[in-house]
This record gives C-alpha cells, structure tokens and sequence, in this order.
C-alpha cells in the first residue's frame, strides 16, 4: 500500500473547485499569485490560502523566481491519485461487465421457459 | 455496449459509481439482489462465491464470502438492509469480515451502500455510492481490501462474453 496519506491531501485538496481550476490552469503553465487570482473574485490571501492546501499536499511547487514566486503544477500526485481511482473503476467494471453478459443472457431467454418463483 | 463505469468522488469520504445497462431496471434489481444472480457477476476470477445469504426487507441480514479456489482462503462482506424499494432503491451497510486474509483494513467502521436505479428507454442507470466513515477507510477500503484482492485481468471477462448467449 503506497502512501495513503498522499491520497487524504489530495483529494482533499482537489475537492475544493477554485483548487481544481487553479490547477487546470498551472496545467497549461506555471503562474504567479496574481495571475492565479485574476479569474477569480477572491482576495489575494484568500487565494493564498488555496495555493497553501495544493502546496501541502505536494500538488503544486514554486518556483525560484523570489519575486513573481511562480506555482507550476507538481503532477506525480495527480498521477497517484488518478491511478487510485483507475483501480477503483477498473474493480466496478470488471463485475459490470459480467453483468451485462447476466442481463444480455436474462433477457435473451423466452418468457415462461425459465420462470422462477420468488 | 454499454459505457464504462464513472467514478466520482462527491467528498473525501464517498466514492460514487455510475453505469448504465440495456436492461430494464427490474432486471438490473434483481441481478443485484437474489442470490442465484448476483453469485454470477460479483466476483472475482479464481474465486468462487460460497455464502450469499441475502434477507431482503428492511433490518434484513446478508453475508457475503469469497473463497480463492487454489488455496481455499476466504473473505467476505455482511450488514444490514435499511432501505428496500424495488426496483429503485436499496441501501445497506457493509462490514469487511477479514477471513483468512492479511488485509490490515479497519474492521470496526463499516460503510454504507447505496444502490439508486432509474430507468429511461430501456436502458437502467445504476448509481452506486460508498460512504466510508473516514478517509482513511475510504483509502484502505478501495487500495487493499478490494484492489490489492481484485487485481484480476480481464481475460476472465473475455471468456464470459465470449460465452454468452
């Protein structure tokens, strides 16, 4: 079991939408506090505060620049974290598939030749 | 066919599987909850399914066990039914009975399932959600007691399609 702990932070971070569009938008590049803020009507510290939760969790890094301080997204925790949930839709979809062959073959069958009670 | 499963994480602590099946909902219902049916999809290849009791009413009890055919160990899920609406709605807790498995998965809370079915044009959309009482349960729950125990390909699959009708 690899870091579990990775895992809490992340989706922690990730559940919040203004944390998510930050990182759509480190996706394309990486950015400085005011150019994160600017689609947002949120204050700079409130976006601060933001950038703290994806840095704590290892999401995002910044960068040497002392004075623009940019983020650029960090994706090995993405990666982990979008591996989880591939395993999670994997495991569903596996017995999924089995039941559609169940239902295709259920249904597939002429009524009254296969009646159950109950 | 059918799309592919979506999961969602509505919060740190739920994990929400949809998927839609060309069936309609009562069929999708009862391959959920007699016995005879739900033996042949959940499941995993190299097991077997030798406890499915299912009591289904409201304060109902089901077990649940899986046994790995190479080296007869065993696992399993069991809890109670709270909600019973055919053919939309069943929810149920669910505890993980460890077995003879080495899991160090937490025993004690277990998590809730909630099982809703709509249906629209003969095609039935499952909505399948997990509370977890913690993160960490939610974790451990999906990365050790199902992945590490479900890690089994697909070509168990292949040959059931295959086999179909």
């Amino acid at each position: 079991m690899n870091a579990p702990k990775h895992l809490d932070l992340t989706f922690a971070a990730l559940s919040d939408p203004t944390r998510r569009a930050i990182l759509a938008r480190l996706a394309t590049g990486e950015a400085s506090v005011t150019e994160l803020a600017e689609p947002f009507e949120l204050s700079q510290p409130a976006i601060s505060k933001h950038l703290k939760v994806l840095e704590r969790a290892g999401l995002i890094s910044m960068g040497v620049d002392a004075q623009r301080r940019p983020r650029k997204l960090e994706p090995g925790r993405l990666e982990e974290a979008m591996d989880w949930i591939e395993r999670c839709r994997e495991t569903f979809e596996q017995n999924y598939r089995r039941l559609d062959a169940l239902l295709d073959e259920l249904q597939a069958t002429p009524r009254g030749r296969k009646r159950t009670k109950g | 066919m059918p799309r592919p499963a979506e999961v969602t994480l509505p919060s740190d602590r739920e994990v929400r599987v949809t998927r839609t099946f060309n069936a309609p909902r009562q069929l999708v219902w009862a391959a959920h909850t007699r016995p005879d049916l739900v033996r042949r999809w959940q499941g995993y290849e190299g097991w077997d399914m030798p406890v499915c009791d299912m009591d289904l009413r409201v304060g109902g009890k089901y077990r649940w066990q899986w046994r790995q055919l190479e080296d007869g160990k065993a696992f399993g899920f069991f809890g109670t039914f709270t909600e019973v609406d055919c053919p939309s709605k069943l929810v149920h807790d669910q505890y993980f009975d460890p077995g003879d498995m080495d899991y160090a998965m937490p025993t004690g809370d277990p998590c809730i399932v909630s099982l809703e079915l709509s249906e629209q044009n003969g095609v039935t959309t499952l909505v399948c959600s997990l509370m977890f009482a913690s993160k960490d349960a939610r974790d451990e729950a999906l990365s050790t007691g199902m992945t590490d125990g479900m890690e089994h390909s697909y070509s168990r699959l292949d040959g059931v399609l295959g086999a179909a009708p």
